[in-house]
Parts: C-alpha cells; sequence; structure tokens
C-alpha cells in the first residue's frame, strides 16, 4: 500500500492536522506505528525561498499552541510573550512551525487517540517512544511542508533534548540550534522525581491499567500529585521563597490542621488541578518515560566528531539559568565542552535569575534580547537582504 | 591616551599580526569587537571567550560564537592545536595563575598573541620611587585594593619566562603612552606602555626512529 499525506484544518483544536497512513513509522522500541497524525500550528509566512522556517519544539506539558489563543484551555499561548509579530521569535520574519509531540493529547498521534488496528483508545496499549521518535515524526511533517532546511530548531527541557536530537539526525537540515535549559542526558535526580509522578498516577485507583478512558473517567488525584512534584521541581528556594516565603493563604493563624494554609500549598493545589483539566495521565506517564530514555553522552560526542552528514554549519546556542537545578547549568555546559572540543560554532550563557527552570517561559529580558539578536544577527548572514 | 583608544590602537596591531583565513580564539572577547573586525578584514573564522554575561550576550547577538565562561577554567575543553592563533589582550596581569594560561594558550593555538601593560615604564618606576606608593597610571587606573590585575610583570620578566618555557617570541611590539608603536629591543623596558607579543613553542623536527619490533605491545600482554 502506498504512502499517503492528507493534510485538513479542524476547527475545533484551531489547527491543522497532518496524517500519515502506510508510513510504517518504526520506533525505537521496535514498535511501528502505521498511521500517524500531527497535530500543528504555523504563525507568518513560509517565504520564497524557503528559508525562514522556524521549528518550536514544546516541553512536557507544552503543546502547539506556541503562540496566540489555545482553543482548550482559552489562555494565551505558552510562548506568546516570545513568538509573534515583533517579539524575539518575530513572526513577521519567521515561519513558526510547532506541533504537538508524538505520544501528546492535543490531537498528535498518541496514548489518548483511537488505535486504528482496534478502533479502541490506545491507553496503555500506545506503544513506548523516545525523543529520537518524537523528532522522527517531527521530520515526517517538515518534508511534507517540503522545507529542505529548518533556519532554527529552538526548544526547552524537553524541547532542548529534541534540538539536541535534531542536529544529530537530521544535521543537514538545521542551519541554528537554540537548546535551553537542557542537558545531555536525563539525571538519576530527574528519574526520580518522574518515578514519583508516575507513581501517583498509577498508584491512582482510577486508571485501571491505562483504561480509564474507556470508562469516562480520569485518574484525577494521582495526576494531580504527579504536576504538584514536577511544579516543586521547575521552581527554586529562593524563587518560592520570594513568591510565597510562609505566607498564610485567606487566613489569619494557622489552623492546626491539614488545610491549605499556606500560600504555596494553595497554589500548588491549583497547579494539580487546573493540570487535570488539560493533560491526559497516560500522556504524562509516556512523555515522562521518553525523556528519562534520554542519553546522548556516548551518541553526541561522536556524531560531533564523525557525523557523516557534517554539522559544522550548525550555529549551536546553549542557555541556562542560574537557579535552575533540574537542568543545571554544568549539565548545560557538558553540551559547551563537547562542541568546544571540536571547535563547533557554539554560544553560551547562563542567566542569572531566581525562577528555576520555568524561566524559560517566564519575563527574562536578557533570554529574549539573546535569541532575538542571535536569530536575527544570523539571519542576515543567511539572507542579507532582510 | 584613554583606555578605549589603547585597546583599539592594540586591535589594528593584533590584526597586522594574523594570516588571512585564520581560525582564532579571543579570550576575554567582551563584546566581540575585535573579533567581528577580524572576521570582515582578513575573512577569519572566530570564538570568543567572555567572563561578563552581559558582555558575553551582547557579542552572541551580533551573530558571534561566544561562550560565557572562564579563561583559567574553561581553556581544557578546547583540544590541542584548535586554532591558528589565540589572543590574549590586556588580561594575563588579571589572571590567578598566569604561567598556566600562557601554557595552555600554546597548547590550544599554533601561535599565541599575548598584549600587557609593561610594570617596568619609567613613570611607574619614578611613582613608586618618588612617592613610596604602589602607582596608579592611566593605563592601570586602580588602587592597590580594589584592582583587577593582581600580578604585574615588565617586559623582562615576561621575556624569561618565555625563554624558561622553551616558549619562542617570534615578534614584539612596544607601544609608547603617547600611543607610538615601534618594536621591542633590548632598553624598551623603560618606554614601553604597553607590549604586545607573539608567541609560538618551537617546532621540533621529528625524529624517526626505526624498530624491527613494530608491535611493542601485543594483545596478550594487554589482556593480562
Amino acid at each position: 500500500m502506498s504512502e499517503k499525506i492528507k493534510i485538513v484544518n479542524d476547527k475545533k483544536l484551531d489547527c491543522k492536522i497532518i496524517s500519515f497512513t502506510n508510513f510504517n513509522c518504526k520506533l525505537n522500541s521496535g514498535s511501528n506505528l502505521n498511521e500517524l497524525k500531527i497535530a500543528y500550528k504555523t504563525y507568518g509566512e513560509l517565504n520564497k525561498k524557503k528559508d525562514n522556517a522556524i521549528l518550536i519544539c514544546h516541553a512536557l506539558t507544552g503543546d502547539q499552541y506556541v503562540s496566540d489563543i489555545n482553543p482548550i484551555s482559552k489562555k494565551i499561548g505558552w510562548w506568546s510573550r516570545m513568538v509573534g509579530p515583533n517579539k524575539p521569535i518575530d513572526t513577521n520574519k519567521f515561519f513558526v512551525i510547532c506541533s504537538n509531540s508524538l505520544g501528546g493529547c492535543s490531537g498528535t498521534t498518541g496514548p489518548k487517540e483511537i488505535d486504528p488496528d482496534t478502533n479502541k483508545i490506545f491507553g496503555a496499549t500506545f506503544p513506548s517512544i523516545t525523543i529520537q521518535d518524537i523528532v522522527k515524526v517531527q521530520n515526517y511533517l517538515i518534508d511534507a511542508l517540503n522545507i529542505e532546511k529548518l533556519f532554527a530548531v529552538i526548544g526547552g527541557s524537553m524541547g532542548a533534548m529534541q534540538v539536541l536530537q535534531w542536529t544529530i539526525d537530521y544535521p543537514e537540515k538545521v542551519l541554528n540550534a537554540i537548546h535551553i535549559a537542557g542537558a545531555l542526558k536525563h539525571s538519576a535526580q530527574n528519574i526520580a522525581f518522574h518515578e514519583v509522578g508516575r507513581q501517583a498516577i498509577m498508584n491512582d485507583e482510577s486508571w485501571l491499567k491505562g483504561n480509564y478512558s474507556e470508562k469516562k473517567i480520569i485518574p484525577e488525584r494521582g495526576l494531580a500529585i504527579a504536576r504538584m512534584i514536577a511544579h516543586i521541581t521547575y521552581l527554586s528556594e529562593d524563587g518560592m521563597h520570594r513568591k510565597f516565603g510562609r505566607r498564610l493563604q485567606s487566613r489569619d493563624i494557622i489552623s492546626f490542621g491539614f488545610d491549605a494554609d499556606f500560600q504555596i500549598e494553595s497554589y500548588l493545589r491549583h497547579q494539580g488541578r487546573s493540570f487535570v483539566e488539560r493533560f491526559d495521565a497516560n500522556s504524562y506517564l509516556y512523555l515522562t518515560r521518553a525523556m528519562d530514555y534520554f542519553d546522548l553522552s556516548d551518541i553526541f560526542s561522536k556524531s560531533v566528531e564523525f557525523s557523516s552528514v557534517s554539522n559544522q554549519h550548525i550555529n549551536y546556542l546553549i542557555i541556562s539559568f542560574t537557579s535552575d537545578w533540574l537542568f543545571p547549568t554544568n549539565e548545560n555546559k557538558e553540551i559547551v565542552k563537547i562542541l568546544s572540543y571540536f571547535t563547533r560554532n557554539v554560544s553560551f550563557t547562563e542567566i542569572d535569575t531566581d525562577k528555576g527552570h520555568d524561566s524559560f517561559l517566564l519575563e527574562e529580558p536578557e533570554l529574549d534580547y539573546t535569541i532575538q539578536g542571535f536569530l536575527k544577527s544570523n539571519y542576515e548572514k543567511v539572507d542579507p537582504n532582510e | 591616551m584613554n583606555k578605549i583608544e589603547s585597546i583599539r590602537k592594540d586591535w589594528g596591531l593584533i590584526e597586522s599580526l594574523i594570516d588571512k583565513d585564520s581560525k582564532i580564539l579571543d579570550i576575554g572577547c567582551g563584546e566581540g569587537g575585535l573579533i567581528k573586525k577580524l572576521e570582515k578584514n582578513i575573512k577569519a573564522k572566530t570564538y570568543g571567550i567572555e567572563l561578563n554575561p552581559e558582555l558575553a550576550r551582547k557579542a552572541i547577538s551580533s551573530g558571534l560564537s561566544v561562550i560565557q565562561g572562564n579563561a583559567e577554567r574553561d581553556l581544557h575543553q578546547y583540544s590541542n592545536q584548535s586554532f591558528d592563533y589565540v589572543i590574549l589582550s590586556q588580561t594575563l596581569q588579571a589572571m590567578v595563575n598566569p604561567r598556566k594560561v600562557l601554557f595552555e594558550l600554546l597548547r590550544i593555538g599554533g601561535k599565541a598573541i599575548v598584549s600587557f601593560p609593561n610594570f617596568g615604564h619609567w613613570k611607574i618606576r619614578m611613582q613608586l620611587l618618588l612617592t613610596g606608593r604602589m602607582p596608579v597610571t592611566e593605563g592601570l587606573p586602580y588602587a592597590w585594593y580594589d584592582t583587577p590585575n593582581i600580578h604585574f610583570f615588565t617586559i623582562k620578566d615576561f621575556e624569561e619566562l618565555c625563554s624558561k618555557s622553551k616558549i619562542i617570541i617570534e615578534k614584539r611590539i612596544g607601544l609608547s603612552s603617547k600611543g607610538n608603536q615601534f618594536r621591542i629591543k633590548s632598553g624598551s623596558n623603560l618606554f614601553t606602555n604597553e607590549a604586545i607579543f607573539l608567541l609560538s613553542y618551537q617546532k621540533y623536527e621529528p625524529i624517526k626512529i626505526k624498530s624491527k619490533n613494530k608491535n611493542f605491545l601485543k594483545n596478550t600482554a594487554l589482556a593480562n
């Protein structure tokens, strides 16, 4: 059977959905996905030379709604302060693509979707996926859009992992790579936090071994706890202290009970509750696992040194944050070290902030300034008339 | 001559010491003014390291490959002879271990260009002699307790370290306090405000040793 590609506009999801039939996509785990769909958004216009495309890779709980209004949450897109007209990633100039990652839950093939073989929701029968699989599927999309070279691939956290994977698997298609708050490998401590989150979900009696969708229920409590734990790792001690301190929530004295006395408790409970409304518990299991399996510590240096397709043209920009203890500066610098050893075009900066790992999503003028300048000046090298 | 003019003067000289199409690392590159100029004027392929985060980000934003980092801690990440030239401008005297840094320059680069303020200038000598206090000059404007310059040395001191360390001085250029440029020779120590040295290691011809026994270690020996 021949390969087939179809693109439709999904009104409800307010994005495009591209479906790949008979693509026989082989995953790292050995499983195959014969049919795939990718939900994606684009912003700005692809120019005639097709040299202004930027792919943005979202983080663990992100989605394709990088800018404008997210139709599901009705909130503004997760990186709308970075992406848009006259923003640091300027959609007047660049054609920005962001796709929901494989295994996600905003329209791309994942555990929440129907398995075409059985006509039932995948649930826990969804095959295990890796960051490499996620990137492989993104590459299908880029090919289908007839884009030969991406001017830049950009991502933070899990998105940064994808950026590195792009430079290894498809170096010839990447001109600039912006890697924010990531690492060559997921650390033991990070795996540990993910495991606690997964245990919370899988020990929720509503999880039903992943088949909760059939019963039209969700493992709310487990997923909320998973989010609460994860959210702590996205902040920093100083940031938390500055924002909440020991301040009490809607009360003057402590309750001598287990209500949310403290503002930080109330905040985390709110984060947990609102997460349940927008994210699928199984997707959380699959994507945290994909991050855990990420380890380029052996391959990366070899790929930089021996890449059959040269990666010498790639301008790498590595950015870390002083208070990020999930993907700390020293782990980001490991990448810089390898690239420096092989004299590749690498830039690195550490931004001083107390906002922790989440800094890349928040108001950080120095981050905006660096990304904007890096893109602008490197685009002038490609297209001097711009 | 103020500090900025002095650095600019330095740049022109440094450029004149470099061959076209070279690969260059500028340590302490600031916002990248020198390497930008070298890219434009002599088609150099450039890299930079800068300690100050704001300056490093300025350089990155102008499209240069610059790493926010520390010359004393981060040079080890470069492999041997990665660059044709490594530039260390007006910084050696601020290093905790200047000798180690100097050796690192020549490990990662074929040639090193080092510029430094000469503490042997007559005005500095006079100040110490006449006032009995640590000299403060236009080029070295800091009081002793808040100066970044922690290792003062003169042209003679530097030359001695080079000869002890088998480092060849290929060129030496001096700048007077008025900004005049001249070749450093004996006696220049007194009149040189700022010195620029082009350095390399002695290149030895490889010695060919003939040996009948080509396998120094057999696999069996390794397995044990």
